[in-house]
């Protein structure tokens, strides 16, 4: 992640023959990382933090997929929203480390499970496609409100960051929608299957709209999740309505992940995702 | 039980997709995927073709609908127009400052 050959080291034998290709230095696309970089406020890193979290995870999760999708171009799909996961999950690593001296790596790879703050919503399993994509339906319709808030942030790098995820996780909840109505509307076998991934996760629900202390202290840089319940409400019940599917009642997760409070579906992710850069400590990638 | 993708039925159809690159350029075709429907077809083909800045439009079309010549008679479709040199421009002079003949 963190070597490029300098802009300089590649000249006469351009692997790409004649196809222009912009050289361009990976951290050059982390928002916060550039000249004017800002270090975060202690409060605001512990928010930075939590959010990055959450699209770490997610990210880790949805790289499974790739080789085992339905069809190539669902593979490529999913990769892709993976992809913009994780270039969520740098900036905002990146800029939750400012506070501390920690890197982007240090804080993905040397963490233990206790220290991550990803809501359980993230960790839970892939199951089968339908659990996949009912998991991003809530994911993305919650990050999209969130992010939508967030451009207003008085943080200038939390309101970049969000200006440049919020397009990203618009085509996210579009995809996840699409989806869900195939799903929902296709086979007795598809519609069973959505019935029952959603009944698994809309228990996690709720954690994503509890409100936190750490909120309180950063009113202006943050958004108080309960506030954004309405607007995911307005967006996704209709998509359960279209897709003739009931909107679970009853058992809601108490979650914790904002505490470090983890199910047991993280420990095994941090060990996959953690076993290279601690297997060979200082390697570059 | 079968796994998804064994039986013939289920292996979604072909689409071949045009990506326009600018306003003003024509739709160009830039290769095909595989969607259960066109609404689908339109998302994968901007997931497969479009992530670099490529394009400002995308066409999708049902692979089944294009009817293509004969590659067989390639020659009696084709060649037809070789030796006939007066239906092409190149006896003509071209008038000072025109740029885009």
């Amino acid at each position: 992640m963190t070597t490029e050959p300098a802009p300089d080291t590649v000249t006469a034998a351009d692997p790409h023959g004649d196809v222009a290709v912009d050289r361009r230095e990976l951290s050059a696309e982390l928002i916060g990382a550039a000249g004017d970089a800002t270090t975060a406020a202690p409060d605001v890193a512990e928010y930075a933090l939590w959010l990055g979290d959450d699209s770490l995870i997610l990210a880790q999760q949805l790289g499974r997929w790739i080789s085992y999708a339905p069809e190539l171009e669902e593979d490529v799909a999913l990769g892709n929203i993976a992809l913009d996961l994780l270039g969520h999950a740098r900036s905002l690593l990146h800029y939750a480390g400012s506070a501390s001296g920690r890197s982007e790596d240090d804080l993905a790879y040397w963490r233990g499970e206790s220290e991550f703050r990803s809501a359980w919503l993230f960790e839970q399993p892939n199951g089968d496609f339908a659990h996949t994509i009912v998991r991003q339906l809530i994911a993305a319709h919650y990050l999209f409100e969130l992010y939508s808030r967030l451009t207003a942030s008085a943080d200038r790098t939390v309101a970049a960051i969000a200006a440049k995820a919020v397009k990203e996780v618009d085509y996210h909840r579009d995809h996840a929608d699409q989806w869900l109505l195939r799903l929902a509307l296709g086979t007795d076998e598809s519609r069973a299957r959505v019935t029952v991934a959603l009944a698994d996760l809309w228990p996690y629900v709720d954690e994503l709209f509890h409100d936190e202390p750490l909120i309180d202290r950063i009113p202006d840089v943050a958004v108080q999740p309960s506030a954004l319940r309405w607007g995911f409400d307005q967006a996704v019940l209709p998509v359960l309505a279209e897709a003739e599917l009931e909107q679970p009642r009853g058992f809601s997760s108490s979650g914790g992940g904002r505490r470090g409070v983890h199910s047991e579906y993280l420990g095994p992710i941090l060990a996959e995702m953690q076993v290279l850069a601690r297997e060979h400590p200082g390697a570059s990638w | 039980m079968p796994t998804p993708g064994d039986s013939a039925a289920e292996v979604w159809p072909l689409w071949e997709v045009f990506i326009r690159a600018n306003r003003g350029l024509s739709h160009v075709h830039v290769g095909s995927l595989h969607a259960p429907d066109a609404a689908m077809a339109v998302r994968n083909a901007r997931d497969l073709y479009t992530r670099r800045g490529e394009g400002v439009s995308i066409w999708v079309v049902p692979a089944a609908m294009v009817t293509t010549s004969d590659p067989d008679a390639k020659g009696a479709f084709f060649e037809s127009s070789a030796g006939k040199n007066y239906r092409h421009a190149s006896y003509y002079t071209k008038s000072e400052g025109v740029k885009h003949l």
